[in-house]
């Protein structure tokens, strides 16, 4: 345990120095790291916690980012400190809605209606006029982050964003760690090992995993809040199913249910998707095949890949 | 809207909702008996669509493209499930879908390589090219029809295939029992390989004969999978009966849906499987049989 919390300590003082290296297009490739990061995390949640396999998640990062590309006003700023909170909020509420249903569903059934739902949202942005179809909404200006005449930090500039991403990143970590230490989440867990006993305990079962999934809908609104402040511009593949795909992709790299496995995740996927797409203009090809083999030649064993993996990367000894 | 119209739009509904059946019947075969959720199903439909498209302006005739093209998707089904499909049966449903999310990134690569990204049309064969004439503006084009005759054959060929013969009977026994099939000496793999390869065909032969109408484009799997998924959510998972019944229900709420509601055309199924998630969670059907 203490060599997590050592691990953990090392990777957020260098998380924090990074952008002192000074070179723009590493801190803002960090910084889209985290975003995912956050995105990977909400799906943790879910996944690895409440043992619902969502293959939708992406329709609520979508949500959260056309909040603000609808709410940003055309030729001024939008206020950070309304507009996020609203995107998080109408993330929420879209995954309270589709929870309703959903979550009456358990498996296999729990997966095909995700995506269902969640292509129902991308057709809603793509066919109707509501988000300008599918050219999306580019945003004249950054979010400014004014309380009153107050001004905390800069959103234009590319280290301000880095550090407010990483805050929250760890607000994120740290609120569902606290979250899954509750008697809240301690059930979420007595769900994922066993739904009938926990129902034959009295407890709610459909209500927590209700809001299991509609918090997990409200974080992945965050992240997605967070990709449209970042790029000026939203668009309906921030809700495809390739999104929901790749997201599960960083939980099952990074493994599932420890919260910081979806954090090694978020940096492995985008570093093999870079090298990929430094190679090839067809890297999903790579992408495919390699997802492919992981599956195949490490029977149950991407958990144990994956430590191994998480190990390697932050730099401490294999004992094994 | 006139009695024609309607006509045109009913024919129009049932004939798409066959199609989906073709394609969704396989999808709930698969998972059905052999517990596996196969997100790349909708894959074999683009690669079919796509083997006509090539096939066709190769030999010049969609009929023997059809051929040719059905011995190569029972190839690729064989092909797959014994080299991926196969390792997947004791793994739980993450794995599954992460396998057959891959897949379909190698595909739609794989199609962009080959074809490219163009949107190609498929030429009708001659003999169906033309149409009822029903009033002196409104005709219904024959080829449609006969699409939904060959789906309802094909149905029907399904319907003997699981009740009517030896294979059905251990495709249906497969489906409640698996150990016990193979502890009474049944070669499990070998009906496991052969309802896999039947799936496959059976989806690339809904994408083959669509390809005229729908002509092919990028993404048109994925589109099919998503909808099918509908129709097996609503039909119940396992259930071929359930499947045709959600198919034509879909097919027939599309069509309609797109004539009288044109601003929520996209949306229509989604509600309507919303409103059977409400009613009835576990589909409206059960079961293989």
């Amino acid at each position: 345990m203490s060599r997590q919390r050592f691990a953990l300590g090392a990777t957020l003082v260098a998380l924090a120095l990074f952008p002192l290296a000074g070179a723009t297009f590493y801190t803002e490739l960090v910084t889209k790291v985290m975003i995912l990061a956050i995105f990977a995390l909400s799906l943790d949640l879910l996944v690895g916690y409440t043992g619902l396999v969502s293959f939708g998640h992406a329709a609520y990062y979508g949500i959260g980012a056309y909040a603000l590309g609808l709410l940003a006003p055309k030729y001024e700023a939008a206020n950070l400190w309304l507009t996020l909170p609203a995107a998080v909020l109408a993330a929420g509420i879209a995954a309270l809605a589709v929870g309703v249903f959903v979550v009456r569903v358990k498996g296999i059934y729990f997966i095909m209606v995700t995506l269902a739902f969640a292509q129902m949202f991308y057709f809603i942005f793509h066919d109707t006029k509501i988000g300008r179809g599918s050219d999306g909404i580019s945003m004249n200006f950054k979010p400014v982050a004014a309380i009153g005449s107050f001004m905390p930090f800069d959103l234009g500039n590319t280290t301000h964003v880095y550090y407010f991403v990483l805050v929250l990143l760890l607000v994120v970590f740290v609120f569902l760690r606290v979250v899954l230490r509750s008697p809240f989440g301690r059930a979420l867990m007595g769900i994922r090992s066993n739904e009938h006993r926990m129902r034959s305990l009295g407890y709610p079962v459909y209500w927590y995993k209700l809001a299991s999934f509609a918090v997990a809908g409200a974080l992945a609104g965050l992240a997605g809040y967070l990709s449209a402040l970042q790029f000026g511009f939203v668009n309906p593949e921030l809700l495809s199913w390739h999104q929901s795909g790749n997201v599960l992709l960083m939980l099952i790299l990074g493994g599932i249910g420890s919260l910081y496995g979806a954090v090694v995740g978020a940096f492995a996927f985008v570093a093999l998707a870079e090298i990929f797409q430094a190679l090839t203009r067809h890297w999903q090809l790579l992408l495919g095949a390699t997802i492919v083999l992981l599956v195949i030649f490490l029977p149950g064993g991407l958990a144990s890949v994956a430590a191994r993996f998480r190990r390697t990367l932050i730099g401490e000894a294999d004992h094994e | 809207m006139d009695i024609y119209s309607l006509l045109i739009q009913l024919l129009n509904g049932v004939q798409y909702g066959l199609l989906l059946f073709l394609v969704a019947s396989g999808l709930t075969l698969i998972f059905g008996i052999m517990g596996i959720i196969n997100l790349a199903h909708g894959s074999f439909y683009m690669v079919g669509a796509y083997m006509a498209f090539t096939l066709a302006s190769l030999t010049g005739n969609l009929f023997v493209a059809i051929v040719v093209g059905i011995v190569l998707s029972v190839l690729l089904g064989i092909v797959l499930e014994w080299a991926l499909f196969s390792h997947l049966y004791k793994r739980d449903h993450l794995e599954q879908v992460l396998l057959s999310y891959g897949l379909i990134l190698v595909f739609e690569e794989l199609r962009s390589l080959i074809v490219g990204n163009d949107v190609h049309g498929v030429a009708l064969p001659a003999i169906f090219d033309w149409s009822i004439p029903l009033t002196p503006t409104l005709s219904y084009p024959v080829y449609r029809l006969f699409m939904s005759a060959v789906c309802l054959a094909l149905a029907g060929l399904l319907y003997v295939l699981i009740h009517r013969t030896r294979l059905g009977m251990m495709i249906r026994a497969g489906a409640s029992n698996r150990e016990m099939v193979s502890s009474l000496g049944l070669n499990i793999n070998l009906v496991y390989r052969l309802v896999f390869a039947l799936g496959v065909a059976l989806a690339a032969f809904a994408g083959m004969i669509a390809a005229p109408v729908s002509s092919v484009y990028p993404g048109m799997g994925t589109q099919v999978l998503i909808i099918c998924f509908v129709v097996v959510v609503i039909g119940g998972i396992g259930s071929i009966w359930g499947a045709l019944f959600a198919a034509l229900l879909i097919g027939l709420a599309d069509t309609f849906g797109k004539v009288l509601i044109p601003e929520a055309a996209g949306v229509t199924v989604y509600l309507l499987m919303a409103a059977i998630l409400l009613w009835r969670p576990e589909g409206l059907f059960k079961r293989v049989g």
